[in-house]
């Protein structure tokens, strides 16, 4: 097994550019939380012209609703959800520089077409293991959307979150290209 | 008649939701081991561990498994010589949900269709009952995902379409999944009876013991089939590539219309959650 690679917030263009599908990284600093509500929410403040509620030049947002803290716990079980209910919205916070997007499952061609022209890489986090990756997870604070619940917006504060590289800055495409080397 | 009180179906209810998103079932457990030992993609391998760990953090400080803690669905059969006594069988379900997802820490996932706003305490649930005989209450909850949910279909096939066209459909519908649905997944299969009544005989088929086989040999074979055109897809664990894109293929099937030939396929994520109780 080859040694994962370690990555840190903010992103450069550069650090986007040497990462290629298939390689797997531990993700360090400060990444957002947001999901379909706030994401809505995100894109409605674009078109209006106004004011993000973080400045989300060289940042990775995380496609997830934790499940509330018990007493003691920073977060909740907290893995990914499923990215193409934000094709519609990625777009537009990529050309603000967004960097990076964690969650699970292929995303759309308008997604990819971004990614290539404004470099911003696309991660796989293990759906379904809620419970493993909020052990990476050391702080959480809910930044905005508060009235969303598990949707609110919250910035993380991560060490060695695991991912895998699924879609690149150059097009490449793990969840096409897994697929063809396994069927039969 | 036998009388059961309200309050004590609210407490085991409540009990039943925390226990199904914290301890995934054995055989589920039993199922990623024999995947891992066919896997051949070694990050296949890799995830498959991780989610075995998942699991055993999951049951050892009784955090959910999964962050999408689900919607309730409660599937009841009601023995007709049982009388609720103290309130309503749906609203001592329905408190139960809101007590479970509220004492036990799970996600509240449910909200309004057009304004998106959160109800705050899971409920309502989906609650299915079934009348039968005798006096006892059997009481299942099994929290449903919505990503794999949102991967579902039912379709009404012509009846020339036959099995070719049923194994088609199932087949296609996983491999346009991909990897949203968190594969390796399970497959609930309806087949028959009509539009919802195929869809409930899907959801019902996800309640069995998984990887056990339809007691219909004829079934049984399309289920084993239909397994193994899945697995050859490639799609993989969380689909990147490798050979257990499924888990399980479990049919359900009942008679249908001289017009028609109903077929549900009812996704399920890697953790099969569902517990029960007979009271």
């Amino acid at each position: 097994m080859v040694k994962p690679i370690n990555i840190s917030t903010p992103l450069s263009d550069q650090d986007v550019e040497n990462l290629k599908i298939g390689d797997e990284v531990l993700i360090n600093g400060v990444i957002y939380t947001g999901r379909d509500a706030a994401h809505k929410r995100l894109i409605d403040l674009i078109n209006e012209g106004k004011e993000l509620p973080f400045d989300i030049s060289g940042q990775i947002i995380y496609f997830v609703g934790p499940t509330p803290p018990k007493p003691g716990q920073v977060i909740g079980s907290a893995g990914p959800t499923t990215s193409y209910r934000m094709d519609a919205y990625s777009p537009y916070l990529i050309a603000k520089g967004l960097k990076g997007m964690i969650g699970k499952g292929a995303r759309s061609q308008e997604v990819v077409e971004a990614m290539k022209k404004y470099k911003c890489v696309y991660f796989a986090a293990i759906g379904g293991a809620g419970a493993l990756l909020a052990k990476s997870i050391k702080k959480a604070e809910v930044i905005a959307y508060e009235d969303l619940g598990p949707e609110a917006v919250r910035r993380l504060e991560v060490e060695s979150f695991p991912a895998i590289v699924a879609q690149d800055v150059y097009g490449n495409n793990l969840y096409v290209e897994g697929m063809k080397k396994y069927a039969r | 008649m036998r009388e059961i009180e309200a309050s004590y179906i609210t407490e085991k209810v409540k009990g039943l939701c925390m226990e199904a998103n914290y301890d995934l079932p054995k055989d589920v457990l039993l199922a990623f081991q024999k995947a891992k030992e066919v896997e051949e993609s070694s990050l296949g391998v890799s995830i498959l561990e991780q989610l075995q760990r998942n699991a055993e953090i999951a049951r050892n400080e009784r955090v959910p498994i999964c962050q999408d803690t689900g919607f309730g669905v409660v599937f009841i059969e009601l023995g007709e010589d049982v009388r609720i006594s103290g309130g309503s069988l749906k609203e001592a379900i329905a408190e139960g949900i809101r007590q479970g997802y509220g004492e036990g820490y799970l996600r509240k996932s449910i909200c309004h269709p057009f304004t998106r706003k959160n109800t705050g305490d899971n409920t309502p649930p989906i609650i299915h009952i079934d009348l039968v005989q005798g006096e006892k209450l059997k009481i299942i909850v099994a929290p449903k995902g919505g990503g794999s949910e949102n991967m579902s279909r039912v379709t009404m096939l012509k009846p020339s379409d036959g099995i070719e066209g049923i194994i088609d459909f199932i087949v296609n519908r996983v491999k346009e999944s991909g990897g949203n649905p968190c594969p390796p997944i399970i497959v609930g299969v309806g087949i028959g009876g009509t539009f919802e009544y195929a869809a409930l005989l899907a959801k019902k088929a996800l309640l069995r013991y998984t990887g056990s086989s339809n007691a219909d040999p004829e079934l049984a074979g399309l289920e084993k089939d239909i397994l193994n055109r899945i697995n050859d897809l490639g799609i993989g664990p969380m689909g990147l590539g490798g050979r257990t894109t499924a888990l399980a293929v479990h049919i359900e099937m009942y008679p249908c219309h001289i017009a028609s030939l109903p077929l549900a396929v009812n996704i399920n994520c890697h953790a099969g959650r569902h517990k029960e109780i007979s009271l």
